[in-house]
């Protein structure tokens, strides 16, 4: 995640980051899912909200993900030192003082939370406020340490977004929203238990108890199937709402197929480099996955 | 000589200065962003009748 993949001398230039640090202390890679999934929510709304108003809203958004970002790196800076996939952030790399990322975390989501309330309507910002501290205080402070259902519950925080886009562009709160709050929520657990069985090692190391690490890895196998299993039938939901036409349906159904197929990999492949890259195929395609399925949502949302 | 650097206090490296100028120039370029958003937000929520005001 950290922008800058070179080592500096910590000591020699604490204090002095980057612009690119600062950037990186904002989670750019999480905030350009966060801000897709959002756009969607509010196209799909069909409020009638003004394009800037809109952009502004999407802008708002993307700020207080952000700051959850920062204040999420700053409480985790311990946590990150210990993770080589994480250890070149800019706060256990020594470029940006704990302090500094508190205060940019705290500010930017002040601004962003009043930003949004002011440009779109204050169950909006409401809807904000509530998944920054969700994300920063409750999965960050509390459920990440304590309990291999962290990255469930806290996923919660990662779904949100479409229905603040929703929020938004309409001042409420509707079923579709809801819909696509759990296709994200569902689609969370396999997305980072397939990365936790990659990174078990260092997840024991750092202390988080992760699910492989606490129930082990068959476990999280047998998890990541029903969890599997489950969001690619979340994502015919919208379909079945009637909320989304039968192109829509026809690739949720594809993409929901192979989903399942490479969750079954997983599960099957168990040893060795095999079950690594069974892993890390199904993590890519995840990715892949949310992306083309929201996509699909826009450009139906768009007609 | 000993006094004349003391009076100097803190002396940033040319990477240091680099460094924050990248950053006051990236903080003037967001705050002249935003200026310009809540600009184009008045005017789109408020039109015409931002004229429209007891003087």
């Amino acid at each position: 995640m950290s922008a800058s993949g070179t080592a500096r001398p910590a000591e020699a230039l604490s204090g002095f980051a980057d612009v690119a640090d600062y950037v990186a202390l904002l989670k750019p890679r999480v905030m350009s899912l966060v801000v897709f999934t959002a756009l969607v929510g509010l196209v799909r709304a069909h409020g009638g909200i003004h394009p800037v108003l809109g952009f502004a809203a999407l802008l708002s958004i993307a700020v207080g993900a952000g700051a959850a970002g920062s204040l999420n790196m700053w409480w985790d800076a311990d946590i990150d030192a210990r993770m080589a996939r994480t250890a070149q952030r800019p706060i256990p790399a020594g470029r940006v003082a704990p302090g500094e990322a508190l205060a940019f975390g705290l500010v930017l989501a002040v601004a962003s939370v009043a930003m949004l309330g002011l440009f779109a309507g204050w169950l909006a910002a409401g809807f904000l406020a509530f998944t920054i501290f969700f994300y920063a205080v409750f999965y960050t402070m509390c459920l990440k340490r304590w309990t291999a259902q962290n990255i469930v519950i806290g996923g919660a925080a990662g779904a949100f977004p479409p229905m603040i886009g929703w929020a938004a562009a309409t001042g409420s709160i509707g079923l579709e929203s809801v819909l696509l709050f759990l296709i994200i929520f569902f689609w969370t657990p396999p997305h980072f238990w397939a990365l936790a069985l990659l990174r078990k090692k260092e997840y024991a190391r750092a202390g988080v108890p992760m699910l492989p690490v606490v129930a082990g890895e068959d476990e999280t196998r047998r998890q990541i199937l029903i969890y599997s299993i489950v969001v690619a039938i979340a994502g015919l939901m919208p379909v079945f709402f009637g909320f989304a036409g039968l192109g829509y349906g026809a690739i949720a159904a594809l993409l929901g197929v192979l989903f399942v197929t490479l969750a079954i990999e997983v599960w099957r492949k168990r040893r060795g480099i095999a079950a690594q890259s069974a892993a890390r195929r199904l993590f890519a395609f995840s990715v892949l996955y949310l992306f083309l399925l929201f996509a699909a949502l826009l450009v139906e949302g768009m007609r | 000589m000993a006094a004349k650097q003391k009076q100097k206090g803190i002396v940033l490296s040319a990477e240091q200065r680099r460094r924050r100028r990248a950053r006051s120039i990236a903080l003037a370029l967001v705050l002249a962003g935003f200026a310009i958003l809540f600009y184009a937000v008045t005017i789109v929520k408020l039109g015409p009748q931002i004229l429209n005001r007891p003087i």
